[in-house]
Parts: structure tokens; sequence; C-alpha cells
């Protein structure tokens, strides 16, 4: 970036790499934060980052320390780790360092460091005259709902629209004529631009990058805008380049209002030499002490999961022929206690974990809905709609959410009349929470008796380029092509339950992020009742039959949701069991229910406002109740702690207590002894589970700059995201309230296969080798028959031999539970005294 | 009997409050419990209290307690009252307080200033019952500043990021703006009435009529000045930009102070003065049309918000613009209804607001019409355009504020940055120290010069505060430079009025010297870590020094004299020895108090507060 020409297509395309890619806040989509440093090693990529802006990418040294002398970081992992990586020799000079030497640190990002010149020369903060404006601006225009006049749109986007309505109103946007002048000009580029500002151009690249930096929230959600315009319902035409063509003239405005005429271009001034932005760099001692710290914490909890599974694998017991019924859950880490105690519960049962959209990509349209909702993960592009119509429940409205509140004549109606009115509803939210309108139920989500256009009889019944529904042939593909790769291909119980999941939370503009990521953000009841229903197809079980796959006649799918915070299971299309399957859907349901409590009481555990020893009822209505309190900034934890990724049979994990963090994917190597399968079980494993931990792991080491900050003083910003003040930037990331009690420590999954299978399956694409080989997430390999791990690095499996963690056998889930410790504080070492280890179930 | 009473509602939320500091913070469920037992007692003793009132009769209750000085013609001391007004706001107040509490108890849950949160909300709630209970100015005005600081205090709240501090003290210093105002209301009153004015007493017309018709400029002048006041306290036009930028604390917090109790203060002020301005037409007249213009503009500006909180914020400056009106209109019980309709409406809004996301996103999902380009009149286009663009710079009112108030007074400030060389510093102690002098000897001087003098002195003070005030070098030279100011200020008044002596000097000064010295001290030992406290940015020492930052709030709150330090008395003593004749003094004292809070916590906020300098740890982005 150092080349003379300034190339403003390139700087741009660089910009909208860089900058973060969250889109609206409505479709929250987990994704690794620095995606756009994906291509390199890990750690180098970190440190990179790190030294572009500052950021903070692994825990601070003191903690890492704090966290060995508690005993989270064992001593064993550690000496191993130095040991690996300095050689046996130099261990104790390692040691002494990660231990006791100090490294003065005072990180100065390369980022902002040009446009600081302004301050330096002119004693002039351009950001505190521009940004405000600029940021109302901004939001004003892509505003989704919140203003009560609407911003004066002419629809040739953003800058045409400012101009337009600069130039036709009585008054201006800016304080001198140079300004209104420059906008008023048509014909002017940044380009133009730049050479007023800064004059030479060999630093106009670093200018761009200084100036969109200064405020990423709202660069990076214009640079989303402008590659997915769809994303707002009501949609704009807005560019990264127009941002910055009005930012540069409100910046010229502000320095001639505030300096007169008599101000020079920053080139004309004697500059520090251009910095390259992303030049490498060498890698210091501290750095090389962070990475065996997190490695050393990274490979203290693996080594003890390895462990388990080691035991559990010799624990289990032959599945029993004759099942109860099965359920298929999402792979989500969420429903990795309720398969253990639902398996508790019911010894005949047997429980799968599939990506939560079960196979079926579509959009969704619910009844009387002007847009359609995306239910597949985010990368893919659906061919198909599914519309829903006949829905019973009435959605109830709430006045005081009305804007016309806040307008003049209604406002003082309402203040005077409705004034009391809120006041007891204050009171009522507080004393007696309940559902409500205001409240993002997950079983709103679609209507609980409604009917879905699920079958195409006539593939020329489109909408919107759409086709409505799916063809016998195309269900019978999804269908096969889901019990395949779970490994369900035969010994089918009489009821099959899809079990989707969903979360609903009130107060919470991040609701999205704790649904379904399978789902693009949303709750997979449509997604699960569409999947039971195409495998109840009689046409489709006779396809299937053709295909080598016997579904007996009497085995019957069922589709649900469970809501991941007030924990609670419903069905759908009960009507269609044959009376035999109703008298034991019933049965189930009491299991499910069971398993429920336990499920509640094994999260309460994180909770402090409920104690884990309470009447199991009472729990479950502290847990219900906090999925509905507007007062409840922490309605459930969402994928705090995630941790591990495991493919293969439920054998290597049954009864394995994994305290909620493991993502579990049934995959049956015996079935697929090539690998063919592998490959589309593993594709959405990075970009998903990947995606997620490292979106906690980024917003959990630096929740200032990667994460959105603690979510108390968040204001809603035209319904595109949240921000703090009302001329802050946007913030994207997760909130401090989501990764408290998440352990920075990158995902890692274990597949139990042949290596070279894996190996194979992995390389099939460079995107997804680029997760595996620059070890964005761990990989090991269990193989099925030696029964040893493999390691993946540096691009090849080495057997590896896991320490020796000893794991304690469980006899009681419920003192177990009671036993673990209630966090002081949300700093780290106090939030981790809540993990339980990895136990084994006395069964 | 129910005048004894009314102490309690104040003494409750003060022990309660100094109580606090002794949970330690771990202990939440300690904590918030303290806090909610407490406003629950406050609640079911005023209830109590209400229905025995009520059932009395509702009389006037008026009640005169501890003294804090006297003289023949000064006499500072504190009173309550109740009437009406007082029984709605403190029931309101109260309701409020516990609503919040209870909210607050699970929504700051596991944030690290839980307990700074709940302890400032019980300062908090001791200062509005002072308010809303006070029965002379001196009273109300106790807690007016209790107000002030509590506000910067949660303002403020995320102190390791830039935008708080920075608005804390945008909010802090319109604040001033309404304290300054209220001083000289206290000022002129005093010249007025020859005594300290108890509310009570404004109930009898016949004397009022007495005093106005005497002195007819006075009175509107101080019926102004309690108009400014309430404006600024109000958020009423040209001030209202502060309220939505005051939106950074907790939700919770900004809910209580600006949707519920602090912003509907001016309200309270203009109910309980009523009887002394009613029969001004001319301020009535002002009143009114400020109010409507503030609803107008207000109005705009909230059509225009694309944020949740800021639109609920100018939409409650309107219907507060509306209150002004009732109560300048006379319609009392209206403007009280109004009120607990939008305190209650704004607190309701503002906790609720994140889930406006998921509502109207849902609700466009069902309802959404796309807009259709209407083919409006250009005259009416151009109409909109620019008053969506105003609405959209909130009329330049930050603008207005800095052009005619900070901008001068950083430029003047800069321009006497002279003053911190050694060669003026030994002349300025040798002017002081001859003013001392003259001091002792003043009767064998010219009555012209002593008439002189305390103009000279006063400037003196006024220019050194300023150059504090913009200061961008060591922040013990500013310390220094506040404390000076003071210092001149001080013997300027001395030569003003042979009465001012040394009792009162010391109870003016009492305060300051020590918070000076211990401040002093205090930014020596930061000093000592970097070599650094530059005032050119935001050092964020908190971070690492939290007992000492805490320390040195202290001094800050003892230099300016918080109530409950002598030097409140002195300042409030300051004033009333100043004559009404000496405009140009008054002027330049009131103008240095104006700069004096917001020179001390200027030094506070860039020492201790914002984003730490040292980034070993993560630090947020500047313009989050």
């Amino acid at each position: 970036m150092t080349e003379a020409r300034f190339d403003l297509q390139h700087v741009l395309d660089e910009l909208k790499h860089l900058l973060p890619s969250q889109t609206p806040i409505k479709d929250f989509i987990h994704h690794n934060s620095l995606h756009a440093y994906q291509h390199l090693p890990f750690f180098e990529a970190i440190f990179k980052a790190s030294s572009f802006a500052g950021y903070q990418v692994t825990l601070q040294l003191s903690e890492f320390r704090e966290l060995y002398y508690s005993g989270r970081i064992r001593k064993d992992a550690l000496l191993k780790v130095i040991k690996n990586r300095k050689g046996i020799a130099d261990q104790d000079i390692w040691l002494h360092h990660l231990l006791n030497t100090d490294y003065p640190l005072n990180r100065d990002p390369l980022i902002g460091r040009l446009r600081s010149q302004w301050k330096k020369i002119y004693a002039i903060d351009l950001d505190h005259h521009v940004q405000p404006l600029l940021f109302r601006i901004l939001c004003s225009y892509l505003d989704q709902g919140i203003t009560i006049w609407p911003f004066p749109l002419n629809g040739q986007g953003f800058i045409e629209s400012v101009r337009n309505l600069e130039s036709s109103s009585m008054t201006s946007l800016f304080k001198t004529s140079r300004g209104r002048n420059l906008l008023a000009n048509k014909d002017i580029t940044v380009q133009e631009l730049l050479n007023i500002l800064v004059g030479d151009e060999q630093y106009f690249t670093q200018y761009l990058f200084d100036q969109q930096f200064s405020h990423p929230g709202w660069s990076g959600i214009v640079s989303a805008i402008e590659q997915a315009p769809h994303t707002l319902m009501d949609s704009r035409a807005i560019s990264l380049n127009e941002l910055i063509l009005f930012e540069l003239i409100l910046e010229i405005d502000a320095l001639e209002d505030q300096i007169g005429r008599n101000w020079k271009s920053l080139g004309s001034h004697h500059l520090p030499a251009p910095i390259d932005l992303f030049a490498d760099q060498k890698s210091t001692e501290w750095m090389e002490v962070l990475k065996l710290w997190q490695e050393a914490f990274e490979w203290s909890y693996y080594d003890e999961v390895l462990s388990g599974i080691r035991l559990a694998h010799k624990q289990s017991k032959p599945i029993n022929k004759h099942k109860s019924f099965q359920a298929i859950f999402c792979i989500d880490e969420r429903e990795c206690s309720l398969r253990r105690h639902i398996e508790q519960e019911d010894q005949y049962c047997e429980t799968l974990g599939m990506p939560g959209f079960f196979g079926v990509e579509f959009y969704f349209q619910p009844e009387h809905g002007k847009f359609y909702d995306k239910l597949c993960p985010a990368p893919v592009t659906p061919a198909y709609l599914i519309k829903e119509s006949e829905v019973k429940e009435k959605r109830g409205h709430e006045m005081l959410y009305k804007k016309e509140t806040n307008n003049l004549v209604f406002g003082s109606f309402a203040t005077l009349v409705l004034g009391i009115w809120s006041g007891l509803k204050l009171g009522l939210t507080l004393f007696r929470p309940k559902m409500s309108p205001a409240i993002s139920d997950a079983y709103a989500h679609m209507g609980r008796t409604s009917v879905l256009s699920i079958e195409n009889s006539n593939p020329s019944h489109r909408e919107n380029n759409l086709q409505i529904g799916f063809t016998v042939l195309e269900m019978t593909d999804r269908v096969e092509a889901v019990l395949r790769n779970i490994g369900l291909i035969e010994q089918y119980a009489p009821l099959i339950y899809f079990v989707a999941h969903g979360s609903s939370s009130a107060n919470n503009p991040h609701h999205g992020a704790h649904d379904c990521g399978a789902c693009s953000g949303r709750p997979g009841s449509v997604n699960a009742r569409v999947m039971a229903t195409m495998a109840n197809h009689p046409e489709v079980r006779k396809s299937l039959k053709d295909r080598g796959i016997f579904i007996p006649d009497y085995t019957q799918f069922l589709g649900g949701l469970h809501d991941t915070a007030s924990d609670q299971i419903e069905f759908y299309d009960e009507v269609i069991l044959t009376p035999t399957n109703s008298i034991e859907h019933q049965k189930h349901l009491a299991s499910f229910d069971r398993a429920l409590d336990m499920n509640a009481k094994e999260r309460s555990r994180r909770f402090a406002s409920i104690s884990t020893r309470k009447n199991i009822r009472s729990i479950r209505r502290s847990i219900l109740k906090r999925s509905v309190s507007m007062f409840e900034p922490r309605p459930e934890l969402g994928h705090g702690t995630n941790t591990l990724c495991i493919v293969g049979r439920r054998e290597m994990t049954q009864g394995l207590f994994l305290d909620r963090r493991a993502f579990l994917n049934s995959y049956d190597y015996r079935t697929d002894p090539d690998g063919h399968l592998l490959v589309g079980v593993m594709r959405p494993l990075g970009p998903v589970c990947g995606g997620i931990n490292l979106e906690y792991y980024f917003s959990r080491v630096d929740n200032y700059r990667l994460g959105a900050g603690t979510k108390l003083p968040h204001n809603v910003m035209g319904l595109i995201g949240v921000a703090n003040s009302c001329d802050g930037d946007l913030r994207p990331g997760l909130p401090l309230q989501m990764i408290e009690v998440h352990d920075p420590v990158r995902l890692l999954i274990i597949v139990e296969h042949r290596p070279e299978v894996v190996l194979k399956a992995i390389q099939s694409t460079p995107e997804m080798y680029e997760w595996y080989i620059n070890e964005w997430v761990k990989l090991v390999v269990l193989h099925p028959e030696s029964k040893d791990y493999y390691y993946f690095e540096g691009g090849q499996f080495n057997v590896y031999e896991p320490l020796n963690v000893s794991i304690e056998k469980l006899e009681d889930m419920n003192t177990f539970l009671e036993s673990a410790p209630e966090m002081e504080t949300n700093y780290i070492v106090d939030a981790t005294k809540e993990h339980l280890p990895v136990s084994i179930l006395n069964s | 009997m129910m005048n004894l009473v009314l102490q309690c509602f104040i003494l409750l939320p003060l022990a309660a409050f100094l109580l606090s500091f002794m949970f330690p913070s771990k202990r939440e469920q300690l904590l918030s419990g303290w806090v909610l037992s407490t406003s629950a007692l406050h609640l079911l003793g005023l209830l109590l209290f209400l229905i025995l009132w009520i059932l009395d009769g509702a009389p006037l209750l008026d009640k005169r307690h501890i003294t804090f000085y006297h003289t023949e013609d000064i006499e500072i001391f504190i009173d309550l009252y109740f009437d009406r007004t007082t029984a709605v706001f403190s029931f309101i107040g109260s309701i409020m307080m516990l609503l919040v509490s209870l909210f607050s108890k699970t929504y700051i849950h596991r944030d690290p200033g839980f307990k700074r949160f709940f302890v400032t909300l019980l300062f908090f709630f001791t200062g509005y019952n002072l308010v809303v209970f006070s029965g002379n100015f001196e009273t109300l005005f106790i807690g007016w500043e209790i107000l002030g600081v509590c506000s910067f205090l949660l303002i403020a709240f995320y102190r390791d990021r830039y935008l708080p501090i920075k608005n804390a003290l945008k909010v802090i210093s319109i604040y001033r703006i309404g304290d300054i105002c209220l001083m000289l209301v206290m000022w002129m009153s005093h010249h007025l009435w020859h005594e300290n004015i108890t509310f009570i007493t404004l109930n009898d017309t016949a004397l009022v009529a007495n005093h106005l018709l005497e002195h007819q400029g006075y009175g509107v002048f101080i019926a102004l000045m309690i108009f400014l006041a309430a404006a600024a306290k109000s958020a009423q036009f040209p001030f209202s930009y502060w309220l939505p930028r005051a939106m950074e604390g907790p939700t919770s917090s900004s809910a209580i102070f600006y949707g519920a109790l602090s912003v509907h203060i001016g309200v309270f002020l203009l109910l309980r003065t009523y009887p002394y301005w009613e029969s001004l037409m001319i301020v009535k007249v002002i009143i009114v049309t400020m109010g409507i213009l503030t609803t107008l503009i207000a109005s705009n500006i909230a059509s225009v918000q694309s944020t949740v909180k800021t639109q609920i914020a100018y939409a409650s400056v309107a219907q507060i613009g509306l209150m002004f009106v009732e109560v300048a209109l006379g319609f009392h019980w209206l403007a009280l209804i109004h009120f607990s309709g939008n305190a209650m409406l704004r607190t309701y809004q503002l906790l609720i607001s994140p889930s406006v996301l998921s509502y109207r996103i849902h609700d466009m999902m069902f309802h959404f019409k796309p807009k259709v380009e209407s083919k409006k009149n250009a005259y009416f286009a151009r109409l909109y355009h620019t008053f969506y663009m105003l609405g959209i710079q909130e009329w330049n009112m930050d603008h207005f504020f800095s052009v005619l108030l900070w901008t001068p007074a950083k430029k003047i400030g800069r321009s006497v940055s002279f003053l911190s060389t050694r060669f003026f510093i030994i002349l300025l102690s040798f002017i002081y120290l001859s003013g001392l002098v003259l001091n002792i000897y003043r009767e064998s001087i010219s009555i012209d010069l002593i008439e002189f003098l305390p103009f000279v002195y006063s400037v003196i003070g006024l220019l050194l505060l300023l150059k504090a005030f913009s200061f961008r070098g060591n922040a013990i030279a500013s310390w220094l430079s506040v404390f000076s100011a003071q210092l001149f200020i001080t013997l300027g008044v001395v030569f003003l009025n042979e009465h001012f002596g040394f009792t009162e000097i010391g109870l003016l000064l009492s305060g300051s010297i020590a918070s000076a010295l211990i401040g002093y001290l205090t930014l020596r030992k930061v000093y000592q870590i970097d070599q650094d406290i530059q005032l050119n940015r935001f050092h964020g020492y908190v971070y690492e020094k939290p007992i000492l930052a805490f320390i040195f709030l202290l001094c800050c709150l003892g230099m300016i004299g918080l109530p409950f330090t002598p030097s409140f008395v002195g300042i409030d003593l300051l004033f009333s020895h100043i004559h009404k004749h000496q405009e140009l003094v008054i002027i330049f004292t009131s103008i240095s108090f104006l700069f004096f809070e917001i020179s001390v916590l200027r030094i506070y906020a860039r020492v201790f507060l914002g984003p730490h300098k040292k980034e070993f740890h993560p630090i947020a982005f500047k313009s989050s």
C-alpha cells in the first residue's frame, strides 16, 4: 500500500474487507470477528490485527497467571506446551518468562496516527466536530422505523439525497460556504477532496483507513448494506464511497469553520513517513509468551475432554435395538445438556444432532408478512419459499410502543391519560413479568397450527423467482441427505422428533444472537416442521425405499421447538399421530418435561438469582420468568463457554458431562467409509461453529473494541444496531452480558474417522481448509479402530497422547450440579469457578 | 406535630446513603436490599403521612430546622415545607425510586459499578426530597446541587469511555448555568426582602404585592432568574440539547433521572415560586412564550430523531414545555397530573426502550408500506426540508452556547495564560498580600479605592478561573489557579462589605483550604506515576488508582462548596454581601462561579476519567 498511485477502488475493497461485517442487528449472524485475517495463521493474524487497531487479542498476561494459580491452567499442560514449542532445554527460561517477567506494554495502534496530526498541528479534534452530525444523518437515512418524520429520500442514493436536502432547504448542514459548495458540486470526487485535505497522494490510503476506522461501526454497517441491500426491510442505497465523500466534505467544513481560511493540507506540513498498515511484523517475546499461555489454557481443557471421551467409549453400552423414540436436535451446544438429560430419563431413546435447519433451505413468509425470512445458514441462498396460512393466533399490539406517543398531540394525550396506565404497566412488568407482544417470542415465529406450503406439485408455481414448496423429488433428496449424514439409516423408532430451537427474551436487541445460527439467527420451528412433514410424506417414503432407506410405516416424524431461554418444548402437527403413537407421544412428553426440569436446574447454577438447590418447580418458574422479564439482561447465556465440536456417534460422548460446551454433530463413520458424506457434514462447521466460537472469543478478550460492551446503556439506533450514546458509533459484536462466562479458547473439533479420510474431507475446498491449516479451529481425529487420537497440525495428522487427566465419576447429578460455586464477579478467574470438570455419569 | 415528621423524609434517605458506604461492593443482595427497603419504607411512611395529612384538611406545613448562620440581617437555615405540590412530587418520586431500584437490582447485576450506582441513587433520592420538601431557597439549593452532582456521576458512570465523560461535563455546564441563576435569585431576594425568605411567606399575597410594587425591576429580575434556572434544569429551549446527551448511564438511571424526576425539577421550581411571580404579567408572558416555543421546537426535533432514547428525551421536553405553560396560566392541578403522567410514561418508555427493536421489526414484517414518492408542492417540500434539517441539528443549540459562552471563555482564558509565568505569580501574590494589608487599614484609605478594589479582585479571580478552564498544561497548575481564584474573589467581597469578617471567611475557606491541600497532594501523587497529567487529554487514572480518584472527587466537591461543607454557607454569605448596586462585581462573581465548578470537575475528569492512557488492557474506541 505504499505504492505511489492511489487507487480508490482498491482502497474501498480493502476497507470493506476489513471493516466489521455485521449486518443490521435483527439478523444477527455469528462470524469470526477478524474474518479479514483468516488467510493467515491464527496467532500471526491476531497480533497483526492488534497492532493495526489496538485490539486486545488474548487474555491479559495477568489473567493467564491468575488462571494458572487458580488451577484452571494445568501445570503439566503448560510444561508440555513449552516443551513442544521451545524445546526442553529452554523450558525453565520460558516458564520464568510466563510466570514472572513483566512486559511493559503500551499498544500504540497503527491506525489513527496520520489523522492525529490535525490535533498536533491545529489543536483541532476533527472527530468531535464531524462525527455527531455525520452519525445522525447516516442513522436518519438508514432508519427503519424510529423517526416520526422520514428522511426526505430522492431515490438516488445517499449523497444525492443529502445534496437534495441541502439544496432545497433554507438552512444548511454546513457551517461554511466552502462545505456547501463542495457538496453542491455533483462531479466532486474523493480524490479531489483528499487533494484538499491531505495533499500528498502517498498519504491518501492511510488517511482513509484512519478516518473509517475512527468509527468502524458505522462504516461497517454501510459497507454491509452496500454489499447486501436486501438486509434492510426498508431498503436504502448507500455506499462506502458516498460515506467517505460526505465525511471528507464535513471535515473540510469543520477545518474551515474552526481555523478559518488559513489552513493547509496535512501533506504540506512535515509528517512522519506513511505507514504500511499491513506490514508483516516480527514476533516479540511477549507475543510468544501469550501464545504459550493461550495454548496451555486450551490444552488444559482439551486434554481433559480427550481423556473423558476415551473413558466414555470404554463405558459405552451397545445401544438397545428397540428404541422408544429418536430425537434429532440442533448441534447447538445448548442442546448438549438437554440430550444428556433426556437419555437419563428414557434409557431407550436415542438422540442425534445436526445443524438446526435440518437440511431444508428456504425463505419463509409468515401469513400477511410483507417480507421473507431466510431460514438456513447465512452463506446459502435458497431457491424455495414456504408460505404460511391459516394462522389462528392474533398478534397483539402495545399502545405504549407506538411512536406517536412521542409526537406533540398524541403525546400530550398519552402523558395525561396513559401516564398512570404506564405506571401500572411498569409495576406489572416488575412484579408479574409475562409474555407480551413486545417480547421476542420464539413460538410466535410461526403459528402453532398454521398451514405451510411445503409440497410443490407444479414447479411453475413461483413467486419472486422462488419456487413455492418442494417437489417430491426435492423432498426425497433432502430427507435422504439428512438421514444419511447423521447415520440414521436403520433401526427407526416409532416416533422421530426434529427438535429445533429458538430463544425468547425481553428488552434484548441482541435476541437474534440467541436464536439458531443455522437458521440465520431465527428460531428453527418452520424447518423442523417442514422436515418432519417431508419425511412423513408417503411418496417420499416410497422413493426413499427405492434408494435403500426403509422407514417402517408405523414410524412418524414430528417437528418441535425448544425454547433455550424458557426451557419449554412444543411439538407441531400432533394430530397426524396414529392412536398408538399418540399414546407413546404423551409418555415421551412427560420424559421431555422431566429432562427440561433437569436442564433448567443445570442452567440455574449460572444464574445468581436462582438457587440451584430450590425445588424444581420453582426453578422452572424462575427460568421461565427470566425469558419474559424486561429487567433481565441475561435471559440466557447464549453460546457462552462453547469450546468443542464432536462429529461422530453418540457412543463417543454418551454419559459424558461436557457442561454444555460441545456442539454435537451425529455422524457414523461406518456408513461412510470413504468420507463422501463427511465433506458435507464438515463444511458448515467452520463458518457456523467456528464463527460462533471466534465471535465469543474476540468479544470476550476485547469487549470494548471487538465486542459491544455492556448492554446496560445501549440505545437502539434506527432499528439497525445499538450504540452507547446519542452521538456514539454503532457497536457490533456481543455485549458483555453474553460473554462473561466464556473461556476464550478456540474450538476443538473431534471427528471419529480415519485421519486420511478426514484430511481428504477438509482439503476438499480451500475455504474449508483455511479454517484448519491456519488453526482458527483445532482438529483432533479419533481413529475408530485403534482408538488413537490424531492431532492436526502443519498439514498433517500425528498421533497425540493426551495428558492423563483423571475423570470424576458422577453418582448423582443433582448433588453434582449443586456443588458448583457461584461466581462472585464476572472477572475471568471468578467467572470460571462456575465451570464444572468433565465427568462421567455412572449409569 | 406533623411539621416534625417532615424531616424524616429527608433523614431516612440521607442516613441510608451514608450507611450504604459500609456495604462491601460484592454483596449485591445486601446493597440492593438496603436501597429497596429504604425506598419502600419511604413510600410507606409517605402514604401514611399523606392519609393523615388529607384527613387533617391538607394544611400547609412549615418547619424551621438548623440555623447555620445568624446575624442581624442574614440568617441561613434549613426550612421544610409541605403542600399539595410537595405531596405529588414526593409521592411520584418515592414510587419511581422504588420501581427503578427494583428494576436495577437485576438489571445492574454484576456490573463493576453496582455499588457506585446504588450509593449514587440514594444520594440522588436525598437531594430530590430535599428539593421537594424545601421551605426556602437555601434548602432547595442544597438539594438542587446534589441533583447536579449525582447527574454528573451517573452520566459519567461508564467512566472508562470518552463520550460519557464528555457529555457529563457538557450537562454539568448547563446545570451550572441554572445553579448560578438560583444563586442570583438568592442574592437578589436577600436584598429585596432583607431576610431569607421562606416559601410559606410568599403565600402572603399582600406582602409580596407590597414588595414588588416598591421594587418592580428586582422582582422581574428574580422571576426571570427563577425561570432560567428552571429552564436549564428541565432542558427547555435553548438548553434542551443536554437531555439526550445525558442518556449515557445504564438505562435505568437514565429513566429515573431524565425520564422521571430530575428533569421535572424545573416544573417544581415554577410551581413552588408561583405566588411570587403570579402578578408579574411580563414574566408570565415570557414563560408561556418560551414554553410554547420549547414545545414546538422539541416536537420538531423529536420527530426527526432516529434513536429511541433521544426521541423519548425530546418528546418529554415538549411535554415539560406544556407544563411550564400550564403553571404560568395557573392550571396547577393539570400541571401536577401532567407531571405524574409524563414521569411514569417516560420512565416506562426508557426502561423498555431496547425492546422497541423487536416490536417494531415485527410490526414492519406485517404492516410495512413502502413510502410513495408524493408529489409535494415545492414550497411545502422546502419547508419540510428546512425543519427536517433544523431538527437534525437540534436547532444548533449546542453551537449557540459554544459561540456565546464556551469559545469566548476559552479564548480569554488562553490569552491570559501568561498569568502562570513566574513573574505574574509573584506579582499576583504581591497584589493579594497588599490587598490583605490594605484591608486591615481600610479606615485610612479613600472610599473610591475601597469601591474599586472589589472590582479588581473579582476580575483577577475570573481571569484565573478562565485560565484554569481552558488550560491544557499540568493539572496541578490548573488546580492551584482555581484555588487562588477563590482567594481573590473572597478578598474582593471582603473589601466590599466590612461585615464579611473572619467568621465568614473562615466558613468560606474552611472547606476549600483543606480540599485544595488534599487535592494538591493527590494530584502530586498521580503526577509521580508517569510525570504527565497534562490537561490536553483524558488520562483515565481511575483504572490504576481508584482510591485516589475517590479522594480527589471528594476534594473537588469540597472545593466547590458542595452542601454539607461549611463552604456552602460561605458561598451563600459571599453572595449576600454583594450589594445590589454593585452590578459589575456580581456579574464577575457569578461568571466566576459558573466556571469554578466546571473547571474543578474538568480537572477531575481529565486526570481520572476517560479511556485509560496505558493500553495494556482493552480500551474503548473514542467514538464508542
